[in-house]
């Protein structure tokens, strides 16, 4: 297991070297004059100069490019180009904000959708398992933001059963504030019903196929007791690599949704960032984001490698 | 040489590309439109892009009033004259959703054609040749999947401004990993089927091989990515135009309506950001309706 984790840490090290080579080619590379991407282009051929000084982009590419990775190294993104901040403490608690919101947008979606696939996997075929594959693909089809302005619409102005904007007064309780956290979570648990649905249902299905379960069922087990010890473990493995992948894009989706509900985390920091030319701030916040999803993804795989056998000992040859 | 248990007097038939192979390919395609337009979900999704692509291209020809010009009477709910309400600019709603198709049905495909165009060629290669090739893609491939799509492509096109090239470009290049991926996936359980052998034995190329042995095999996977990563690429340039750096105003953009109204839902205008919205969410159901009734019968 030990080998496992080691070699799962220094794969992740390269795809997260290579990540900041991608990042750093958007920033440095593709636009020829930095300078002049924040200024515009009315701005005074010495103001321009002036800022690529202050900046260290009038540097030679390569130069900035070890800076980079040494930046990446130490956690030191720079400064904000808006508040003159270090940008690395700023995106960490703005994730920390958004971190809550998707948290409670997983603890509502995962149990819902499991026990759904798993339903619509025991009733193959039959309308039960129709309307769910049906549901699936319909929701995970809609943008976050789409679903999160219907459900304001029908659930906040119409009924008004809910808080339409997501940021509960400074003094609230605990419960107080997750009811205003609740409307925008629903929107995203909503897109990732589908996917963690569609997933449990497939890999149940083929697990319920396998010899192991017919042996199972022959010697006399329930299907209760089969699916509890044969079934589930195997049948969920797929599940949790999917979860995984949905964390990041958790990340990507939550942009939106914190916009439609006046949200201040991750998405509106970026789309502050965005509507500043605040370079520092999104190359924090695409970095930071990818460790995100690279940590979920290591997790996912032990987690993996403890329900199967097979996994770890296929991942050590 | 396999020697066969029971020999026969006839060598046995051997698949050349004659004109029996192009009918037969033919009938083929012939058998599996026949069995997805009995799918009534194929059916309900073709239709619904329908409507869309002819809403975008008759556009003001068939609009109840001007999509662009208001008259100035701000926001005005349903009722019988609007059947969807006016907008803020007085504009009617009805009209500006129907000619809100136009740009992200020209920016959606182009973009996952670029996806898929870019993601089957390394696909392709990195199955084929394996080796240092293919370990140094994967790699690469591994980190950009690592990338939030979304906060990427705002990196991007804060850099590069925005403009629908930038949008196709950015898109359909963060889409071709992920299609690189899958097809790549097909190829390595094509590569050890006989035909593949018997064209290398031959003395083939392996660009040969590759585009006119296993593309052929492997286009109905490919097929299917192109359907997914269409609808995929509308739900990001939809996104990306709520968030304002996707396409631009005036355009009467669905993203953009949605993005430009949604702070007066709050004060009860719930009109002009619900039917954009409806409109989104009716033209990505219908194409994973649609991507969903392909994968079904190819895998069939």
């Amino acid at each position: 297991m030990a080998r496992f984790i080691a070699r799962r840490l220094l794969l992740a090290l390269v795809t997260l070297w290579l990540l900041a080579t991608i990042v750093f080619i958007i920033t440095n590379v593709l636009p020829n004059d930095v300078g002049r991407t924040i200024l515009g282009p009315f701005a005074p051929q010495e103001t321009v100069d002036a800022l690529n000084e202050r900046l260290g982009t009038n540097r030679p590419i390569l130069i900035r490019y070890v800076d980079s990775l040494r930046g990446l190294v130490t956690l030191d993104f720079g400064d904000s180009f808006v508040s003159g901040k270090e940008v690395f403490p700023q995106v960490i608690g703005a994730v920390g904000r958004s971190a809550k919101l998707a948290g409670l947008a997983l603890l509502i979606t995962i149990p819902i959708s499991i026990a759904a696939g798993l339903y619509a996997a025991r009733r193959r075929d039959r309308p039960a398992d129709r309307a769910i594959v049906l549901l699936g693909v319909t929701l995970s089809s809609i943008p976050e933001f789409v679903t999160g302005t219907i459900l304001v619409v029908v659930v906040g102005v119409q009924l008004g059963w809910l808080p339409v904007l997501a940021t509960a007064p400074a003094t609230a309780d605990v419960l107080t504030q997750i009811r205003f956290l609740l409307m925008p979570a629903l929107a995203m648990a909503i897109v990732y019903f589908g996917y963690i649905a569609r997933m449990t249902r497939a890999g149940t299905i083929e697990v319920l196929q396998a010899d192991y379960t017919r042996t199972a069922l022959m010697k006399g087990l329930t299907i209760g007791q089969t699916m509890r010890r044969h079934v589930l473990r195997n049948a969920l493995v797929p599940t949790v690599a999917v979860i995984a992948v949905q964390v990041g894009y958790l990340f990507g989706g939550i942009i939106a949704v914190e916009k439609i509900f006046n949200y201040n985390g991750m998405g509106s920091t970026m789309l502050f960032a965005a509507q500043h030319k605040d370079l520092p701030m999104l190359t924090a916040g695409v970095i930071v984001i990818g460790i995100v999803y690279m940590v979920a993804t290591l997790i996912a795989d032990l987690i993996m490698a403890w329900m199967n056998p097979r996994i770890r000992l296929e991942a050590e040859r | 040489m396999v020697e066969s248990i029971a020999p026969s007097p006839l060598p046995a038939p051997v698949a050349t590309p004659t004109t029996s192979t192009i009918s037969e390919r033919a009938r083929a395609r012939r058998e599996l439109i026949r069995v997805l337009v009995r799918r009534p979900s194929f059916l309900i999704g073709i239709a619904v892009i329908v409507v869309w692509v002819v809403c975008a291209i008759l556009g003001e020809r068939i609009t109840p009033y001007d999509p662009f010009n208001g008259f100035f009477g701000g926001h005005k709910p349903p009722s019988t004259a609007h059947l969807f309400g006016t907008d803020r600019l007085g504009r009617d709603v009805l009209s500006r959703v129907m000619v809100g198709s136009r740009d992200v049905l020209i920016v959606a495909p182009l973009a996952a054609i670029l996806g898929v165009t870019v993601g089957s060629f390394l696909g392709l290669v990195m199955g084929y040749y394996r080796g240092f090739v293919d370990d140094v893609l994967s790699r690469i491939v591994e980190a950009f999947l690592a990338l939030p799509v979304i906060l990427v492509a705002l990196l991007t096109l804060v850099v590069l401004g925005s403009s629908s090239v930038v949008v196709v470009f950015v898109v359909g290049i963060l889409f071709a990993p992920i299609v690189a991926r899958t097809v790549r996936s097909a190829v390595l359980s094509e590569r050890q089927l006989d035909y593949v052998t018997a064209a290398k034995l031959r003395g083939e190329s392996g660009l040969f091989i590759l585009s006119r042995e296993i593309f052929p095999n492997v286009l109905g996977p490919t097929v299917v990515e192109l359907t997914v990563r269409f609808g995929y690429a509308i739900f990001t340039v939809a996104t990306l135009s709520f968030l304002g750096v996707g396409l631009q105003p005036p355009s009467p953009d669905w993203g953009l309506s949605v993005s430009q109204e949604y702070a007066n839902m709050v004060a009860g205008v719930w009109w002009p950001t619900l039917f954009p919205a409806l409109a989104i969410a009716s033209t990505v159901v219908a194409v994973n309706l649609i991507a969903d009734s392909l994968q079904s019968v190819l895998n069939e």
